[in-house]
């Protein structure tokens, strides 16, 4: 880091604030255009903050508290088409709710922000954290960050504008929070002055948008079997050019805030035989099992993913090269599926390697059991043993269920 | 005059498919999603213009105050006209034998 960024990074303020809360100081500084949004635990905390940034005048956002998530992801959408820079939160039921309009925002390739609170799906009823809902959105080519804290939460609402309005991407990017693990945890955050979020993420300025001036053109048009086919492969080539744009623009957010951020970050990997790879909060539980096999001398070792869509599949196959054993930690249970979906995204990137290592789909934490370092200690335990450390295809092995492990 | 000409690769179409012309509608003709078509009886018709009202593509020609024909270009024969009609003098008749279009 030269000096200049060293002097900017230092004039960044700390704040003790929630995961939640620092989501909605990076909204305030990103200025969208237009917020629609409609409370849903655990994610409430986000716009109930940030609607006291419009109430106060702090920002000059329109908030639209629309009557339902499907209407505030159609607002956004609106907004989004007018030409304006748009945002939303929700969690769980609520984007299972938006869910018509995901596609719809991608596919005509707006680049709304969502703030996701990760919470698990009904039934049972469950307002707690899990990722049935983040798992539910990956294949609608929303792009989706996934932090692991209340920093990595307000670094990432920086990045998701950054991200999704360049030119070469134009597509809607979630910024996924481990509900209530993040969003209602408080921790020191340090935010960057606002001048210096309002030049990183620039004015939105979109090529084509219905309230240009002079201009009439149709958005969002019906297309038959002539031109469908050719505008979903348009935006499956967009969303590969997210990768390195994403990449891009970690690194430059290190200029600016000292931060070094990246796609995959992996902890004590260099020479572990065994691998934990997930997503989001149980980052400390992980790393403390890892760190209590390594003192165990079992060269154990864990990959966080943080860009999950797209997934970095060259990266995480070069990340997981040398290990002999991989642990995919879901934190949701893909029912009936030949596997767990991080579980499928991992092997898909390494199907083709020769020599690929031993794989085993575990699943943790849902609906908002804590990830416990007791967890990650079984599955430790497991990919250390040669005996157990192949799972069974479509088979799920549990950590912390009462009735065991389903090895 | 739209600039599309229905045999681009998705390089080259604009982003998320969006319409750089006003106006498609003047080539784009939806009449040919058809497969049958409303044939007016005009000796019985007594012009009261309810399919006029209320055929939802605006494809009965009304001349002078009265029904003088179907503009097929747009038709996509949905057969609202022929069900509200009075008279029951619009009937629904294939764009081909059935024997043909199947």
């Amino acid at each position: 880091m030269v000096a200049k960024d060293k002097k900017r990074a230092a004039a960044s303020q700390s704040l003790a604030i929630n995961g939640a809360e620092a989501v909605a100081y990076a909204m305030r500084q990103a200025e969208p255009d237009v917020v629609a949004a409609y409370p849903i635990t655990p994610q409430t905390l986000i716009i109930e903050k940030f609607s006291e940034y419009v109430a106060d005048g702090l920002v000059r956002t329109e908030f639209v508290e629309v009557e339902s998530e499907h209407a505030a992801m159609s607002a956004c959408i609106g907004a989004a088409v007018a030409g304006g820079r748009a945002a939303t939160a929700t969690a769980g039921p609520g984007l299972a709710l938006m869910f018509e309009m995901l596609s719809v925002a991608s596919g005509m390739r707006l680049p709304v922000v969502l703030h996701l609170a990760t919470r698990a799906f009904s039934a049972p009823l469950s307002i707690l954290c899990d990722h049935s809902d983040l798992m539910a959105m990956r294949e609608q080519g929303w792009i989706i960050m996934c932090g692991a804290n209340p920093q990595e939460a307000y670094d990432q609402a920086v990045l998701a504008h950054r991200i999704a309005e360049h030119p070469d991407v134009m597509l809607p990017f979630t910024n996924a929070l481990d509900g209530f693990g993040v969003t209602h945890v408080v921790e020191r955050v340090d935010v960057l002055p606002d001048d210096a979020v309002r030049e990183f993420v620039g004015e939105y300025q979109p090529e084509h948008y219905a309230l240009k001036p002079g201009v009439t053109q149709t958005f969002g048009a019906w297309a038959h079997r002539d031109y469908y086919f050719e505008l979903r492969a348009q935006t499956a080539e967009a969303f590969r050019n997210a990768l390195p744009v994403s990449e891009q623009a970690l690194a430059e957010f290190r200029e600016i805030s000292g931060r070094r951020l990246s796609i995959l970050e992996p902890y004590r990997l260099e020479d572990a035989e065994l691998a934990l790879v997930f997503l989001g909060s149980a980052d400390g539980a992980v790393k403390a099992a890892v760190d209590a096999a390594r003192d165990e001398g079992v060269r154990a070792g864990a990959l966080r993913v943080r860009l999950y869509r797209p997934f970095p599949v060259r990266a995480v196959a070069e990340a997981l090269s040398g290990v002999e054993a991989v642990g995919t930690l879901d934190r949701a249970l893909a029912i009936g599926s030949p596997g767990n979906g991080l579980f499928l995204d991992v092997a898909a990137s390494i199907a083709t390697r020769r020599g690929r290592p031993a794989m085993k789909s575990f699943v943790y934490g849902l609906g908002g059991r804590d990830p416990a370092k007791e967890h990650f200690d079984a599955a430790i335990e497991q990919l250390a043993d040669p005996e157990r450390r192949e799972g069974v295809p479509g088979m799920t092995a549990y950590l912390g269920l009462r009735d065991g492990g389903n090895e | 005059m739209s600039t599309r000409r229905g045999d681009e690769g998705y390089r080259e179409l604009p982003i998320g498919g969006v319409v750089l012309d006003p106006g498609s509608t003047r080539h784009n003709l939806t009449g040919s999603w058809r497969s049958e078509h409303p044939v007016i009886d005009l000796e019985e018709c007594v012009h009261c213009l309810i399919c006029w009202e209320l055929c939802p593509d605006n494809c009965l020609v009304v001349v002078n105050g009265k029904l003088a024909s179907v503009d097929l270009d747009y038709c996509k024969g949905c057969g609202i006209c022929a069900m509200e009609c009075p008279r029951k003098c619009i009937e629904m008749v294939p764009d081909l034998p059935i024997e043909e279009s199947a």
